[in-house]
C-alpha cells in the first residue's frame, strides 16, 4: 500500500466538508452528498484495516520531513480498527441524520460539521506526533461544540458551555504536559519520544508529565472524577449528534491513553495502579450516575462514563489479555453506544419523550423493533453471547491473573447494575402499559415521517445491531485483531523502528 | 448433540416470526421439538458418559465441548421430557391467547439455554447459558407485562439470579485459573491441586453463590414465590423442574472437582437445612395455590442442597432420587393448579372444593402427586423419602429430626395443593365447570402416574438413571437397589410418623385469610425486606453520590478537576521528583525585566481584587502585554506581535460582552475566596516549580537545531519560525486554518439560527 494513502481518512472527510459546503443552501443535496462520504470513508478504512491488520506499520512522513524533524501519520492496526469503526460509527449516524435532521439545522452546516468532526477523530488516530494530535483534538473539540450549540436552544447553550470549559482545560493541561516534555526531551514525534523517555535519567519529571497527560485525557474520556462535562451536555444535541458523540468522542480520549501512555508512560508501576484505580471508581461512579437518572440520554451517558472503566481498568493491568479486553471492549462500545443513542432517538420519534416516566408501552405497539432494541441494549450489559461479553472475560482473566480483586469487583459491580438498568428500561419503556401523557406537540413523527425517511432511521438501526451482533456471535477475527493490537502495544519496538527508519 | 443442543434455538427464532393463521396450530405442534429432543437424548443414552469437542473461539477459554453422563441424562430427562408435557400443555393453556405464540418461543429458547447449562463441559460456556436462563425467564416471568406485580416480580427474579450469576462468573474465572483449564472434566483430574489452593475458599464461596441464588435458597429465595406471577406453564417449567434446579445441577456437578471439603460440606448443611424447614413451615399459611406450591419448590430444592452438603454416599443416592421425584410430582402439581385456575378462575384452597366431581381426572392426577410428594406406599416419594431419612441417620439426630419435621410440613403443603381443592362438597358456583380438553389433563396425569410406576418397578430407573447419576456425583459405581420395602427398621419408623403427623396436621390446619395474613405480616423481618431495604439504601447511596459530583456547577466541577490535578502532581512530585533550581538562573535579571515583572504582578493583584468589572479587564489586558514584552526580551519578535494582537481584540471583545451583562455586583470577602486562592496558589506553584525544574534539564537540542541550519538549505525560508509553521510543520498549520472555519461555521449558526418551534427538543 502506497503509505500516502493512509491519510485518506484525514482528507476525505475534509474534501467531503468542503464540497458539502458549496452547497450551504441547499440542505437537500447535502443529505445524500454526505451519505457518498461516508460510504466512500468505510471502504477506505476497511481497505486500510486489511493493509495493516496482519501487524504490518505503515508510516508517512508529511512533507517528506524525515522523523522526528517534521510531521509522522503512523497507521497500525489500532490506529485502522479505530479508522474503521469511526467510519461504520459515521456511516450510521450519516444515514440516520439524513432523515431525521431538520432543514434549519441543516442550513446550517451540520453535515460539513460532522465531516469536520470525523476528520479530526481520524487525524488524532493516525498522527503520530504529539503536537498534532493536539491540534487533531482542537479540531473535535470545536466541531463538537459547535454540533452541540447548534440550534441554539437554552439546554443545548448551557451544555455547551460546561462542555467547552472543561475541555478548554484539558487542552492547557495536554499542552503544559508537550510542553514540559519538550523541555525535558526536546522532541514531539512519538516514537523518538519513546528512545528518549527509555534514556533520559530525570525520571520524576517524565512522571509529573504524565499525571498531567493523564488527566487531561482523563477529562476527555469522562474518567472520575473528571467526567462533569459528559453528563452535562450528551443529553441535549439532536440524536444524531449525541449518537457520534456517545460512541466516539469519549474514545478519542481512551485511544489517546493508550497510544501515549503504551508508548511512553506504562513502566512507571505507580501510573499503572493510578489508571486501574481510576478505571474502578469510573466504572463504579458511572453506573451509580445511571441508576438514578430519570432521562434516557443521561441514563445512557452516565453508562458510557461506567464503561470507559473497563478500558482505562485495562490499560493499567497492561498484560496481554487486558490490552486486548480493552480495545475489544473499545470497539464493541463504539458500536453499541452510537446505536443506543440512535435508538433514544427513535424512541423520541416514536413518544416524544426522553423522560421513563413519560414513556411506555413500546413492546406491544412495536415488538419486532422492541427486540432489535433488546439486543443493543442487552449488548451494552455484555449477556452473552452478545459483544459485550467476549472483552469482560478477558479483563476478568486478565484482573484475576493480576491479583487485582478491585478491578474483578468493579467489572462485576457496575455489569451489575447496568444489567438492572437495562431491565427497568426494558420494564418501564417497553413493557409496561400507560396512557399516554405526551406534549400534543409532539406527535408520533415516526408514523408521520415519510417511508423515505423511516426507512433510513431503521437501517441505522438496524445495521448497528448487526454489526454488534457480529461481534457478538462473530469475534473471532476481531479478537484476533486484538491480540494483534495488544502485542504491538507492549512490544514498540516496531512502532518506533518504523517511524524512525 | 451439538446440532440437538442448537435445534430449540433455532426453533425460537421461528417461532418468532409473525404468522397470520393457524397460530394455534403452530404453537402446539412446536411440543414436537422438545419430544424429538426428548427420544433422540434416551435413543443416545447407551453411550454415556460420551465427551463431544466442538471449538468456538481460540482465543477465548470457551469450547462448545458437550459431556454427556448420567447427571446430564438426568436433567435432560427433567428438561425435555416434563418439557413435552409443558409444552403440550401450554399450547392448550394458551389457545387463543394475543401472544401465544411470543410464550413459545421464549420457552423454547428458555430450554435450549437449559439444555446447554447441562450439558456444558467448559466453564464459560455454561455461564453462557446460564445467564440465557436468567434473561429467558425474566421475559418469560413478565410474560402478562401489562402488569405491574408481574414487571416487578421478573426484575426481583433478575437482580437475584443475574447478581448471582455474575459473581458466579468471578469464580469460575478463579477456577479456571487455577486449575489452568476451563473444562470440568479436566478440572475433576486435578482436584487436589485446586483444593489445596489458596483461593479455594473464594472460588467456592463465589461459584455457591450463584447456584444458591438461582436455586432460591435462604436468604435469596423470596424471588421463587414471586415468580408466580407468570403463566402457570412457565411456572410449573421453570420452577418446579428446570431453572431453579439449575444451581442444584452445579452442585451436583462440581461436587468430585471441590466437594467433600468441611468449607463445602457445612455451607450447604446449614444453608440447606434452613431453606428447606424455613420454606417448608411457611408453606403451610398460603392459601394460593402457587404459593403453596412456590414455598414447598423452595423447600424441596433446600433438602437437595441438604443432601449434596451432607456429602455422603447415601445422600447422594438419595439427591439422585429426590431430584427425580419432586420434578414428577411438583410439575403435576403445577399443571393441575393451572387447570383448577384456567377453569375457576381462582386458586384460592380456602374457597375450592369438591372439583373431583366435575374434573375427575385432573383430581387424580392432583392426589397422585400428593401421595408421591407425602412419601406414601407404593409412590415413588416413598423410596425417595426413605433414602434422605437412611443418608441423615448416619449423620445424627439432629439432621434427622430437621428432615422429619420438613418432611410433615411438605406433606400438609402437598395435600393443600394436590387434593385440598377437590375434596368435600361442590361449591355452587363450580357447578358449571368442566373438564379442560385432554392436552391439558393428561399431561399431569401421565407424569403422577410415572411416580407410582417408578415407586412400584424402581428397577425401571435404578440402573438407567439413577446409578449413572450416583456415578457422576461422587465418582464410584452404584451398588446398592432401590426397593420400597427395606424390612421393619428405623427409617421405616421415621416414615410412618412422617405420615401420620402430616395428615393429622393436614386436618388441623384450616387455611384461612388470617393464617395467611399472619405469615404476611411475619414477612416484613424477612430477608425479602431486608434485602430490600439494602437495594434502598444504595439507591440513596447513588443519589447523595451523584448529587455531590454532579451537582450543576460549572466551578465545582472546575474545583473537582483542579484538585485532582493537584493533589496527582504534588503527589508524584513529593515523591519521586528531587527538587533542584539553578541559581545562574536567577541572577540574570536585568531591570527592564524587573520592571515588566513588577507590571505583571501588580495587574494580576488589581484582577483580583477589583470590585470593577472594568478594571479587572483592563488589567487583564496589561498583564496581557507584559507577557508579550517578555517575549520580547526572549527574541521572539514575531510572537510578540501575535500574542499583542490577539490580547487587544480579547479585551474588546470582553468590553463589549460586559456592555450586555447585568451591574456588577461588588462581592463581599467570603470564605469561597480563600478555597479558590489556595487552589489557584497550590497549581499555580506546582507548575511553577514544574517549569523550573526543567529549565535546570540539559536539553537535546537536536530538532531546533535541524531547523535552524536547514530552513533555507532545504526548505528554502529565512525565517525560521515561518518555515517550522508553512513547512516543517505545516500539517499542523493546515488543521489549525480548518478549526478556524469551524469556529466561523460556529459563530454564524449561533447569531443566526432560530430553530422553528417545533424542531425544537423537549
Amino acid at each position: 500500500m502506497n503509505p500516502n494513502l493512509i491519510i485518506s481518512p484525514i482528507l476525505l472527510p475534509l474534501l467531503g466538508a468542503i464540497v458539502l459546503m458549496g452547497f450551504w443552501a441547499n440542505p437537500k443535496i447535502q443529505r445524500r452528498l454526505s451519505l457518498v462520504f461516508h460510504g466512500i470513508a468505510v471502504l477506505l478504512a476497511a481497505f486500510l484495516l486489511a493493509a495493516v491488520s496482519d501487524g504490518t506499520i505503515i508510516v508517512m512522513q508529511a512533507g517528506s520531513w524525515g522523523a522526528p524533524f517534521g510531521i509522522t501519520y503512523v497507521a497500525d492496526a489500532l490506529s485502522a480498527l479505530m479508522v474503521l469503526l469511526t467510519a461504520i460509527a459515521g456511516l450510521a449516524v450519516g444515514i440516520f441524520s439524513s432523515a431525521s435532521i431538520k432543514s434549519a439545522r441543516a442550513a446550517f452546516g451540520f453535515f460539513p460539521l460532522i465531516q469536520f468532526l470525523l476528520m479530526g477523530l481520524n487525524g488524532s488516530f493516525l498522527a503520530g506526533d504529539l503536537f498534532n494530535l493536539y491540534v487533531w483534538f482542537e479540531v473535535i473539540i470545536i466541531s463538537s461544540f459547535v454540533l452541540i450549540t447548534l440550534g441554539g436552544e437554552k439546554a443545548q447553550l448551557e451544555g455547551a458551555i460546561k462542555y467547552v470549559t472543561m475541555n478548554l482545560l484539558a487542552s492547557v493541561i495536554f499542552l503544559t504536559g508537550i510542553a514540559i516534555l519538550y523541555g525535558i526531551l526536546g522532541s514531539l514525534n512519538l516514537a523518538d519520544l519513546a528512545i528518549r523517555v527509555q534514556e533520559t535519567p530525570d525520571k520524576g519529571l517524565i512522571s509529573a508529565a504524565a499525571i498531567l497527560f493523564l488527566v487531561a485525557f482523563g477529562i476527555k474520556s469522562a474518567l472520575f472524577p473528571m467526567y462533569f462535562w459528559l453528563p452535562a451536555s450528551y443529553h441535549t444535541p439532536p440524536a444524531a449528534v449525541s449518537a457520534i458523540f456517545g460512541g466516539l468522542l469519549t474514545k478519542v480520549g481512551v485511544y489517546a491513553f493508550i497510544r501515549i501512555f503504551s508508548l511512553l508512560f506504562i513502566q512507571d508501576p505507580f501510573i499503572q495502579k493510578l489508571l486501574i484505580g481510576i478505571g474502578v471508581l469510573t466504572m463504579v461512579s458511572g453506573a451509580l450516575g445511571a441508576i438514578v437518572s430519570v432521562n434516557l440520554r443521561k441514563i445512557f451517558s452516565y453508562l458510557i462514563i461506567s464503561h470507559i472503566g473497563f478500558m482505562i481498568g485495562g490499560l493499567g493491568l497492561f498484560t496481554p489479555l487486558a490490552l486486548a479486553g480493552a480495545v475489544l471492549y473499545m470497539a464493541h462500545d463504539i458500536i453499541a453506544k452510537t446505536n443506543i443513542f440512535l435508538i433514544t432517538g427513535v424512541i423520541y420519534k416514536i413518544k416524544g419523550s426522553f423522560r421513563l416516566e413519560k414513556l411506555s408501552g413500546l413492546y406491544n405497539e412495536f415488538p419486532y423493533l422492541s427486540i432489535v432494541f433488546a439486543i443493543s441494549m442487552f449488548s451494552i450489559v455484555g449477556t452473552p453471547p452478545l459483544s459485550g461479553f467476549w472483552p469482560k472475560v478477558w479483563l476478568l482473566q486478565a484482573s484475576w491473573q493480576a491479583g487485582d480483586y478491585w478491578m474483578l469487583g468493579g467489572i462485576i459491580l457496575a455489569s451489575f447494575l447496568t444489567l438492572w438498568i437495562v431491565v427497568k428500561i426494558w420494564s418501564v419503556v417497553f413493557w409496561r402499559k400507560k396512557p399516554d401523557v405526551i406534549n400534543t406537540r409532539v406527535r408520533n413523527e415516526l408514523a408521520a415521517a415519510l417511508p423515505k425517511n423511516r426507512n433510513a432511521v431503521l437501517i441505522a438501526v438496524g445495521m448497528l445491531t448487526a454489526v454488534s451482533l457480529f461481534i457478538g456471535f462473530g469475534v473471532q477475527p476481531l479478537a484476533d485483531l486484538c491480540l494483534t493490537i495488544a502485542d504491538q502495544l507492549i512490544d514498540t519496538e516496531g512502532y518506533i523502528q518504523t517511524v524512525l527508519q | 448433540m451439538l446440532i440437538a443442543l442448537l435445534f430449540p434455538f433455532l426453533a425460537a427464532a421461528l417461532l418468532a416470526l409473525p404468522v397470520r393463521e393457524k397460530r394455534d396450530l403452530i404453537v402446539r405442534l412446536s411440543a414436537l421439538v422438545p419430544l424429538g429432543l426428548l427420544s433422540f437424548f434416551i435413543y443416545n443414552s447407551q453411550q454415556t458418559p460420551t465427551m463431544q469437542r466442538n471449538a468456538w473461539l481460540r482465543d477465548m477459554p470457551v469450547s462448545l465441548d458437550l459431556y454427556f453422563d448420567g447427571l446430564s441424562f438426568l436433567f435432560i430427562l427433567l428438561i425435555t421430557g416434563i418439557g413435552t408435557a409443558i409444552f403440550v400443555y401450554a399450547g392448550a393453556y394458551m389457545k387463543g391467547h394475543a401472544y401465544s405464540q411470543r410464550l413459545m418461543a421464549f420457552l423454547m429458547l428458555f430450554m435450549g439455554a437449559m439444555l446447554g447449562v447441562v450439558l456444558s463441559d467448559n466453564l464459560i460456556a455454561l455461564f453462557v447459558f446460564w445467564e440465557l436462563t436468567s434473561i429467558s425467564s425474566f421475559f418469560l416471568i413478565g410474560f402478562n407485562n401489562e402488569n405491574e406485580a408481574s414487571r416487578k416480580s421478573a426484575l426481583t427474579a433478575l437482580a437475584v439470579t443475574g447478581s448471582g450469576g455474575l459473581v458466579m462468573l468471578i469464580g469460575f474465572i478463579g477456577l479456571g485459573e487455577v486449575a489452568g483449564t476451563y473444562s470440568i472434566q479436566e478440572i475433576i483430574a486435578q482436584r487436589d491441586a485446586v483444593v489445596n489452593h489458596t483461593a479455594y475458599g473464594w472460588i467456592t464461596g463465589l461459584i455457591l453463590f450463584g447456584a444458591i441464588t438461582k436455586s432460591a435458597q435462604f436468604p435469596f429465595h423470596f424471588w421463587l414465590p414471586g415468580a408466580m406471577k407468570a403463566p402457570t406453564p412457565v411456572s410449573a417449567y421453570l420452577h418446579s423442574a428446570t431453572m431453579v434446579k439449575a444451581g442444584i445441577y452445579l452442585i451436583a456437578r462440581l461436587t468430585p472437582a471441590l466437594g467433600d471439603t468441611p468449607f463445602w460440606n457445612q455451607t450447604l448443611l446449614v444453608l440447606g437445612g434452613v431453606t428447606m424447614l424455613y420454606a417448608a413451615f411457611q408453606s403451610l399459611f398460603h392459601k394460593d395455590m402457587k404459593s403453596i406450591l412456590a414455598y414447598s419448590t423452595v423447600s424441596a430444592l433446600g433438602i437437595l442442597v441438604f443432601l449434596l452438603g451432607i456429602g455422603t454416599s447415601a445422600s447422594i443416592l438419595a439427591a439422585s432420587v429426590f431430584i427425580l421425584v419432586h420434578g414428577l410430582y411438583k410439575a403435576t402439581l403445577f399443571l393441575v393448579t393451572g387447570i383448577v385456575d384456567h377453569e375457576t378462575g381462582s386458586r384460592d384452597v380456602s374457597q375450592l372444593s369438591g372439583l373431583r366431581k366435575v374434573m375427575l381426572p385432573v383430581a387424580i392426577a392432583g392426589l397422585l402427586a400428593a401421595i408421591s410428594n407425602a412419601g406414601i406406599p407404593p409412590s415413588f416419594g416413598f423410596i425417595g423419602k426413605d433414602l434422605i431419612y437412611e443418608a441423615t441417620e448416619l449423620k445424627g439426630h439432629l439432621l434427622t429430626a430437621l428432615a422429619v419435621l420438613t418432611n410433615i410440613f411438605l406433606l400438609v403443603a402437598g395435600f393443600l395443593a394436590g387434593w385440598k381443592p377437590f375434596a368435600g362438597p361442590l361449591q355452587p358456583e363450580h357447578q358449571k365447570v368442566h373438564l379442560p380438553e385432554m392436552a391439558m389433563w393428561l399431561p399431569p396425569l401421565l407424569l403422577a402416574s410415572l411416580g407410582i410406576l417408578f415407586g412400584l418397578f424402581p428397577q425401571l430407573i435404578e440402573k438407567t438413571i439413577v446409578a449413572p447419576v450416583f456415578q457422576s456425583i461422587s465418582g464410584t459405581a452404584f451398588t446398592g437397589h432401590l426397593a420400597l420395602w427395606h424390612g421393619f427398621n428405623f427409617v421405616l419408623l421415621l416414615s410412618s410418623i412422617t405420615i401420620v403427623g402430616g395428615l393429622v396436621l393436614y386436618f388441623i390446619i384450616k387455611p384461612s385469610t388470617a393464617l395467611n395474613s399472619f405469615i404476611v405480616k411475619s414477612e416484613k423481618f424477612g430477608p425479602k425486606v431486608i434485602l430490600t431495604g439494602i437495594a434502598n439504601g444504595f439507591d440513596l447511596f447513588a443519589r447523595l453520590y451523584t448529587k455531590f459530583f454532579q451537582n450543576g456547577y460549572l466551578r465545582y466541577y472546575i474545583i473537582f478537576i483542579m484538585l485532582t490535578l493537584i493533589g496527582l502532581l504534588g503527589f508524584e512530585m513529593w515523591h519521586y521528583t528531587t527538587l533542584e533550581t539553578n541559581n545562574r538562573l536567577a541572577t540574570e535579571v536585568t531591570f527592564y525585566e524587573g520592571v515588566t515583572i513588577f507590571i505583571l504582578l501588580v495587574s494580576v493583584v488589581i484582577i483580583v481584587f477589583s470590585q470593577s468589572r472594568l478594571a479587572s479587564v483592563a488589567a487583564l489586558g496589561v498583564m496581557g502585554l507584559a507577557i508579550c514584552i517578555v517575549f520580547v526580551f526572549y527574541s521572539a519578535p514575531d510572537l510578540a506581535m501575535t500574542q499583542f494582537t490577539i490580547d487587544t481584540l480579547t479585551v474588546i471583545l470582553f468590553v463589549l460582552v460586559l456592555y450586555k451583562l447585568p451591574k456588577f455586583i461588588p462581592l463581599r470577602f467570603t470564605p469561597h475566596h480563600i478555597r479558590d486562592a489556595v487552589i489557584a496558589l497550590g497549581f499555580g506553584a506546582l507548575i511553577s516549580i514544574l517549569t523550573l525544574e526543567v529549565l535546570t534539564k540539559n536539553v537535546n537540542r537536536e530538532i531546533s537545531e535541524f531547523y535552524a541550519a536547514n530552513s533555507y538549505v532545504l526548505a528554502k525560508g529565512k525565517n525560521v519560525v515561518n518555515v517550522i509553521l508553512v513547512d516543517f510543520r505545516g500539517a499542523d498549520t493546515i488543521v489549525e486554518i480548518a478549526v478556524l472555519s469551524i469556529a466561523a461555521i460556529g459563530v454564524f449558526s449561533l447569531l443566526k439560527l432560530r430553530l422553528p418551534k417545533k424542531e425544537r427538543i423537549e
